[in-house]
């Protein structure tokens, strides 16, 4: 049952903060240029607050349902691949302002054709790494 | 910044931060199940992003009909450079990141308290990767 309800409804609170941000602030709820910009940029202060309230969640999720840890099998990963998959994802989504929130959600929400190209691009590049399992190199 | 928009940018973060990890987006093992072709395909990806576009799509319609933000905001303008070579190599090593790992920069930040040590590296990684590229010139 959960194998669709909860993602589905997950995604509903999603685009429910992203478009509530936008009606709201106006601002475009891409989470690569807010953490970058907030803990980079003196002039961040509503992408710190934004910051925030992730934390925040993650904190009251550990709370409420502590049985429950969906990131648990990152413990297991080794050091080596979170450098790799961090570099990649910090370098790429600057380099092409955005990841799957800024072009993912937002962008496609605002029907932006350079965003569905970017989406286009980074699900088969994710695709690609999975299929030829280059994780198994950094073990 | 007024305490009406620090609030509502909070609830946006809590509320976007709470669906991450509804959702499975912050389980690195249903992302990366996402990639996998064959049987073992896990489709749940596909309900988070079409929930997120329910939700998004219709606010992003009000947001977009008016003038300003509802805190009086103008509505921030993305970059639109059209499709070009910096955007396809920005996406492509951002997918790479991320089907290494099985996290994007949203669910990375909520998985923080989750796994402090191994989150910590990602971060600081993607950071680097992203100050490396938007290095400003000294003002």
């Amino acid at each position: 049952m959960s194998s669709f309800l909860h993602p589905l409804l997950g995604g509903l609170l999603i685009g429910s903060a992203a478009g509530g941000l936008r009606l709201a602030n106006g601002s475009i709820a891409g989470i690569s240029g807010i953490f970058g910009t907030g803990l980079l940029r003196r002039e961040g202060g509503w992408q710190r607050v934004f910051l925030l309230g992730l934390i925040a969640a993650a904190l009251a999720w550990l709370v409420f349902l502590p049985a429950d840890r969906p990131p648990q099998a990152l413990l297991g990963y080794p050091l080596s691949r979170l450098v790799a998959a961090g570099l990649l994802v910090g370098a790429g989504t600057a380099l092409g302002n955005g990841c799957t929130s800024g072009h993912g959600v937002c962008g496609l929400a605002r029907l932006s054709l350079r965003s569905l190209f970017a989406v286009a691009v980074f699900m088969a590049t994710a695709e690609a790494v999975v299929w030829l399992d280059l994780a198994r190199w950094l073990r | 910044m007024a305490a009406v928009k620090a609030l509502s940018v909070f609830v946006a973060g809590l509320v976007f931060g709470a669906g991450l990890l509804l959702s499975g987006m912050a389980n690195p093992d249903k992302v990366l199940g996402f990639f996998v072709i064959g049987p073992r395909w896990d489709p749940s990806l596909a309900f988070v992003m079409g929930g997120a576009l329910l939700a998004a799509f219709p606010l992003y319609r009000i947001a977009h009909r008016r003038d300003r933000s509802l805190t009086g905001e103008p509505l921030a303008q993305p970059d639109e450079t059209g499709i070009n070579a910096r955007l396809a190599i920005g996406a492509a090593l951002f997918g790479a990141g991320w089907g290494l790992a099985g996290i994007c920069p949203g669910p990375a930040v909520v998985a923080l308290p989750f796994a402090p040590v191994q989150v910590g590296v990602f971060l600081v990684s993607m950071l680097l990767g992203w100050a490396v590229v938007r290095r400003r010139p000294r003002s």
